[in-house]
């Protein structure tokens, strides 16, 4: 090929690199490995993730649901995993037509009217959300209730450092663990948006509907967030309380908890902001035969087209996982998603009722919860939980000193259908010797 | 030979519907083992004003064999890698190891809460630690975040770190002078997009006839006292190393800025040129491009940003370090907070983790030799398909390429065949088009690259068809114009779909009740 092409060695191709760029040594990395050896390193690393077998109440923005077999049978075919961002359509209907699919479920779930093809996260979908309230209302205070995720709220705060809006933060209630309504009383004719997490960071069920009424009758926009999806197959939808965007980590949809990522940003709002929503969105089009086939499309909101002027920077999303969720909720669909979500609020409810017997231990809030909740302790968290993994080899819940120092004694419990009463006992009879 | 049997249908399902028109009411995919514990009613749990109360309506019932068909039909409309060559221009599109896609898979990954305790997260962290020791030394760039979840996210985490610099070198007064981001106009629209996030006004710098960074422009625009910095890809998006990159910076810095490097090209650079040997101060890496991380349709990627000493203050939170435990125990891989001048968070967690796992594996299966030889492969194929297209398709840059070439429809336009009808003809011969109209500096732009992972004879068979298609423009231009002729559907009309969006599945009209059920 070399000569072919008139060049004379390989060294030759690199011409166009100045010299004294060139890297003459070699790189410092270690020599090739085989398969077996790979597998055996990577299998040797994956085993000193010992929490990774444990029995596990960990929560707080990761859940560990059931997947059925095939979302990874499906989401492994090489039509759609080794595809890209489907630019020519006629050779991408099996992408398209999944978006399309995956836009009307999460609509659906939400109970909004549009859905866009996916965001990073759920954290990043929510600074996206942040940053749309801003453009559609062009004011630029944002009043977050503080008991969002607070990864969350730290990505947002990253987001909008420079974009001229200030974050604001409004308390919760430490009885009930809800946003009460008057916590947002600072709203004003600047205010753009309210923004709420609905099951809330603590587990706790947010007065959405309450509180729709009083963001609009200011005026400003309603964003409800969500990082346990699965809580929509119980709970009204935000759409249905009067929610203008709704952000939802999808990651309880059939994704793996895989140590953090890769999982999917829902985005969805109302029609009328077809043209402000960020990310890309998947339409229904015709050839000219009159037959339906789906193409990318409201391209002029993106980055590729409007540059500096886009609504978001955002190109590559998080395709094969929105595909993955698809997936899911095709194969769970309308009863599979409620069943899920019952037996999550069933196990949950059981395991806080034989955990508040425990002599010492209280639920601090009041609200109603789904399948997450906070349990106080007589001592400090941490090292209790760190007694009851070593000891009894359960994950029983995260520490809630590891967010905000002012709450030593307080932990998050999460139950979803994948703990058997059996479990849940163990960790019951785990906790009462140590409190 | 005939078989005496006739095919009925091809392999393509020409009719699939969507799942909610397939849906029938009672079916199910699913199971699940009984309630196991004791239940009370729905209401004592959550008040029915919370409750959902529309049921799910809509949403599909089907049976899972009903869902693996519905998708393996779906499935064989997609063109893919590992059907061919898929020569998209700036997108890398390289073979995906399945290796990598076992590694992602272990249960003592896959299974891992991001929140489990430091101590029982050790192999975990050690990947991200690992991972970026060797991005470090492929870079020649000392900080590093994997935090970024794609590139856009690792160029808006680069500028706004060089914001943060700014801001703490020369305090809040002196930075607000400094708001300008140099922009070449061959640039992916994702730099001006990510520059505008951080606050900058975006300046653009031309072009020169050669195909590289005008430096007289940029000696102007450098001269106000106003540029926080210059984004510049590097090859950049026309395939050409900027080979005056040292000088280039060297006037970005005397101006008081600093130089982002957007990595999306570093397919044609790892184990041959190190960025950080150019001068650059920070650069994000494409895991999904250049580390062979699947696309998966649009997603998920993963979008390193690697910087300077001097930058690395700024990075996200947390960052992974090594430490020991005693003098000579084993390492210990810990999480930290404590950077008091850090942009802050970008992402929850870590980052699209499952993504460091697979290009660790990529790395580790390559090893030194193997990563160079796959940027030789990369920069020799793109080579030869330069070769095999001159004689055909207009060339608008003289000099020769790296990694991926721009040609256009020129000679062809002159017979009203432009680079859209090229790219759908191509369809008809088996391959993936090319990246088209872009750079958008280059009218008709065809931006061809052809990545490691594709052989002689299929390059062959690409020049061939790309040969044949521009014969076909002369003698017989309707055959291209309507193209393509094998694919399920053809062109749809998208400005249609613009005009009138249907976004989303709507059941069809009930016919009117007599009875309202409310």
């Amino acid at each position: 090929m070399l000569r072919q092409i008139g060049v004379a060695s390989i060294e030759n191709l690199f011409d166009s690199i100045p010299e004294d760029l060139r890297l003459l040594k070699r790189l410092d990395v270690p020599a090739a490995l085989s398969e077996i050896e790979l597998l055996k390193r990577f299998g040797d690393m994956g085993a000193r993730n010992t929490a990774a077998s444990r029995v596990s109440f960990l929560g707080a923005g990761a859940y560990s649901h059931y997947v059925p077999t095939v979302v990874d049978h499906l989401i492994s075919r090489s039509e759609f995993f080794t595809a890209y961002t489907p630019y020519q359509p006629e050779i991408s209907q099996g992408t398209l037509q999944s978006i399309f699919e995956f836009q009307t479920l999460i609509c659906q779930l939400t109970g909004m009217e549009i859905a866009n093809a996916s965001m990073y996260d759920g954290s990043t979908a929510l600074a996206e959300a942040v940053l749309m309230a801003e453009r559609v209302s062009k004011r630029s205070k944002m009043i977050a209730s503080s008991a969002i995720h607070p990864q969350y709220l730290e990505v947002a705060q990253t987001y909008v450092q420079h974009a001229g809006i200030e974050l604001q933060h409004a308390p919760f209630d430490f009885v009930t663990g809800q946003t009460p309504i008057s916590a947002f009383d600072s709203m004003d004719a600047q205010t753009a948006a309210v923004v709420v997490q609905s099951p809330n960071f603590f587990g706790c069920i947010e007065d959405l509907q309450a509180l729709s009424e009083k963001v609009h009758a200011n005026g400003a926009l309603l964003i409800v967030a969500i990082s346990e999806a699965m809580s929509l197959g119980l709970l009204r939808s935000p759409g249905s309380c009067g929610a203008d965007i709704v952000v939802a980590e999808g990651q309880s949809f059939g994704v793996p908890v895989s140590f953090g990522g890769p999982y999917v940003g829902l985005f969805a709002t109302r029609d009328k902001y077809s043209r402000q929503i960020p990310g890309r969105l998947v339409g229904e089009a015709y050839d000219k035969q009159g037959r339906r086939g789906f193409v990318l499309t409201l391209a002029t909101r993106e980055q590729h087209i409007r540059r500096e002027k886009a609504t978001s920077n955002i190109c590559t999303n998080e395709g094969l996982i929105a595909l993955a969720a698809t997936i899911y909720l095709e194969t769970m669909g309308r009863r599979g998603v409620q069943e899920v979500a019952h037996q999550c609020a069933q196990k949950a409810h059981y395991a806080a009722r034989e955990i508040a017997k425990l002599e010492g231990l209280s639920l601090p809030f009041s609200a109603p919860f789904f399948n997450e909740f906070v349990v106080r302790a007589p001592v400090e968290a941490l090292p209790l939980l760190e007694r009851l993994a070593n000891e009894k080899g359960i994950d029983g819940g995260i520490a809630l000193s590891r967010f905000d120092s002012n709450r030593p004694n307080d932990f998050l419990v999460c139950v979803t259908e994948t703990n058997t009463r059996e479990q849940i006992d163990a960790l019951v009879d785990g906790l009462r010797p140590l409190t | 030979m005939d078989s005496g049997i006739s095919k009925v249908t091809t392999h393509i399902s020409h009719n699939e519907q969507l799942i909610f028109e397939r849906s029938q009411p009672g079916r199910a995919g699913f199971s699940l083992p009984p309630l196991d514990v004791d239940e009370i009613p729905l209401d004592e749990i959550v008040p029915r004003e919370f409750q959902r109360e529309d049921n799910l309506a809509g949403m599909p019932e089907v049976t899972e064999v009903d869902v693996v068909r519905h998708f393996t039909r779906m499935s064989s409309w997609n063109y893919s890698i590992d059907q061919g060559m898929y020569p998209l221009g700036s997108c890398t599109m390289k073979y995906n190891s399945r290796l990598n896609e076992k590694v992602a898979r272990i249960a003592g990954f896959a299974n891992l809460h991001p929140l489990a305790a430091e101590a029982e997260s050790q192999g975990a962290l050690q990947v991200i630690y690992e991972l970026q020791q060797h991005l470090r030394e492929i870079t020649g760039l000392p900080g590093i975040s994997l935090q970024p979840a794609a590139g856009a996210h690792g160029e808006m985490t680069g500028i706004l770190i060089i914001r943060a610099f700014i801001d703490a070198r020369d305090g809040k007064e002196g930075s607000a002078k400094r708001r300008i981001m140099l922009i070449p106009d061959s640039a992916h629209g994702t730099n001006p997009a990510s520059a505008h996030l951080s606050g900058f006004t975006v300046q653009t710098i031309r072009s020169t006839n050669e195909g590289l960074t005008d430096l007289e422009h940029l000696r102007e625009l450098c001269a106000h006292g106003d540029v926080a910095g210059l984004m510049l890809t590097n090859p950049n998006t026309l395939g050409l190393f900027e080979r005056n990159i040292k000088e280039i910076c060297r006037r970005v810095h005397d101006a008081g800025g600093l130089v982002y490097m957007d990595g999306a090209n570093m397919n044609a650079l790892v184990g041959v040129a190190r960025p950080g040997d150019m001068g650059v101060d920070v650069i994000h890496l494409n895991l999904h491009k250049t580390f062979s991380t699947p696309h998966g349709g649009g997603g998920p990627g993963s979008g390193p940003c690697c910087c300077t000493k001097e930058l690395e203050p700024f990075l996200p939170v947390p960052r992974i370090v090594r430490t020991r435990s005693g003098s000579d125990g084993p390492d210990v891989f810990k999480l930290d907070f404590d950077y008091p001048q850090s942009i802050g968070r970008v992402k929850a967690f870590f980052g699209n983790y499952g993504m460091m796992l697979r290009a660790l594996a990529y790395i580790l299966t390559h090893g030194y030799d193997g990563l160079r030889e796959a940027t030789e492969a990369a920069v020799l194929n793109a080579r030869y398909i330069t070769h095999g297209l001159t004689s055909d398709y207009e060339k608008p840059f003289a000099a020769p390429p790296m990694h991926e070439v721009v040609f256009t429809d020129k000679r062809q336009a002159r017979k009203s065949v432009h680079t859209l009808d090229i790219a759908k003809r191509l369809i008809d011969y088996g391959f993936h088009p090319p990246t088209i109209y872009f750079p958008l500096i280059v009218s008709g732009a065809m931006l061809i690259e052809p990545t490691e992972s594709v052989g002689r004879q299929e390059l062959d068979q690409f020049i061939e068809a790309m040969r044949s298609i521009a014969r076909e423009a002369v003698d017989n231009p309707e055959l291209v114009l309507n193209a393509p002729h094998t694919t399920r559907i053809g062109r749809l009309d998208e400005a249609a779909a613009a005009r009138k969006p249907v976004l989303r599945w709507k059941p069809a009209a009930p016919p009117r009740m007599a009875t309202s059920d409310r």
